[in-house]
């Protein structure tokens, strides 16, 4: 996994609790595990600006970007390298 | 037999629901809470005017007590509406302005202190909502502030966590203000409480904890929005109330409950909630919305996640060992 992995991984492990944080594959929808709710989604955005100076537009904020490890992991590199 | 929807599936026969409601309200009340009236807080808007009135059905006018409690930031036509209605109603009703009490809470204190964080140039003069952005068809949610300086344009921005649960936790000072004057009340006329969500409201944990969503019975807990809207109808309510879009009369901006939490409206909400409860098929719920199959997905989705996230609003006080000894005292709900 990727260091932006990584970070991110132990990011929700460490910040919302619950106990399906911890076994989660990269694919698992965040969502649908119930591991974050709408709340949550703000708190990871900022999480993700602050962290990686990146800038989350509105209509970024679609699952296809956010409700997985993995998909946040190949936002976050799409953003830092500008495409 | 088929569960296919088709809009008269939200139909009622209204007379015979309001007879079996006001029954069970004066069993409840009666029987197994052993009070001998109840106390509704009259917001002037659909749900707390029809539960009104089923009360002056089950129980008369007089073992009921209605309470107007506006704050700095109700809209006038709250309390107008509602003294309309207690006094077509002809039941008693009494106004506390609880904007005082609110003040010395600090209530709109921490939240203006949240607002600056977003918008430092704000001032308590300024107007100000928030609305839910994304949505339910868009399959992921979040929220914007939104303000008007006097007499200037609206400007909006998309609220970070820390301040967006700050604002909501000050708000909620207004629920559980007019709970704590409702409780006074109920206790020195030894009167019962009455919780006014509707179906969509409650199962989507559109409520305080320990506010409004506090209270001894909820009459219409079980009824779609617009099955409200049809029993208002039926029991003579104005037709202020009974046209009327629901709101959260919770900000300084005008704010439509579709805007800050459903994303639908509720007309919609209700069918989706209605296809989701009866395990219809997206494509259906698509065409009965005019929506497409993947929109229709992600309302289900989200249906799911509001609840998920909502899970913890209807918990009640979890205690490490059961306490069995008190089974025998809680009166049955039969």
């Amino acid at each position: 996994m990727s260091d932006i992995g990584k970070q991110i991984r132990s990011y929700i492990e460490e910040n919302f609790i619950v106990s399906a944080a911890a076994t989660l594959n990269d694919g698992d929808s965040l969502l649908d595990k119930g591991v974050v709710d709408s709340t949550g989604f703000i708190e990871l955005i900022t999480y993700l600006e602050e962290q990686f100076g990146i800038q989350v537009r509105d209509n970024e904020m679609v699952p296809e970007n956010l409700d997985s490890i993995g998909n946040l992991t190949a936002y976050v590199q799409r953003k830092l390298s500008g495409t | 037999m088929s569960t296919e929807y088709h809009p008269q599936r939200l139909q009622l026969d209204c007379n015979t629901e309001i007879d079996r409601i006001c029954e069970r309200m004066r069993y409840i009340v009666r029987e197994q809470l052993r009070r001998k009236g109840v106390i509704i807080a009259m917001s002037g808007g659909v749900d707390s005017s029809v539960c009104a009135a089923l009360a002056v059905r089950a129980f008369g006018g007089t073992h009921m007590l209605g309470l107007l409690l506006p704050e700095h930031e109700s809209a006038a036509t709250s309390a107008q509406l509602g003294q309309v209605v207690a006094e077509q109603l002809g039941i008693g009703f009494l106004t506390e302005h609880i904007g005082p009490a609110l003040d010395a809470a600090g209530c709109y204190r921490h939240r203006d202190d949240a607002i600056r964080r977003v918008f430092p140039d704000y001032t308590p003069e300024w107007k100000l909502k928030i609305v839910i952005a994304g949505g339910a068809m868009a399959g992921m949610t979040f929220f914007k502030l939104v303000v008007q300086p006097p007499g200037g344009e609206l400007r909006e921005a998309r609220l970070p966590a820390k301040e967006y649960l700050q604002i909501v936790a000050a708000t909620n000072y207004k629920q559980r203000f007019r709970k704590a004057i409702e409780y006074f009340h109920a206790d020195r006329l030894h009167y019962a409480v009455i919780g006014t969500p509707n179906r969509l409201e409650y199962d989507q944990g559109f409520f305080v904890k320990g506010g409004d969503g506090l209270a001894d019975l909820k009459p219409i807990a079980h009824l779609y929005k617009t099955q409200v809207y049809q029993l208002a109808r039926a029991l003579g309510l104005p037709d202020a109330v009974c046209n009327a879009r629901p709101t959260t009369d919770t900000y300084s901006l005008s704010q439509g409950q579709d805007e800050f939490y459903f994303g639908l409206p509720y007309e919609k909400m209700d069918v989706a909630l209605w296809c989701h409860n009866h395990g219809r098929p997206a494509a259906e719920l698509a065409a009965a919305i005019g929506v497409s199959e993947s929109a229709a997905t992600r309302v289900y989705a989200d249906i799911e996640s509001k609840r998920r996230a909502t899970a913890y609003l209807h918990t009640p006080p979890v205690l490490i060992d059961a306490v069995t000894e008190l089974k025998n005292f809680q009166r049955s709900a039969s």
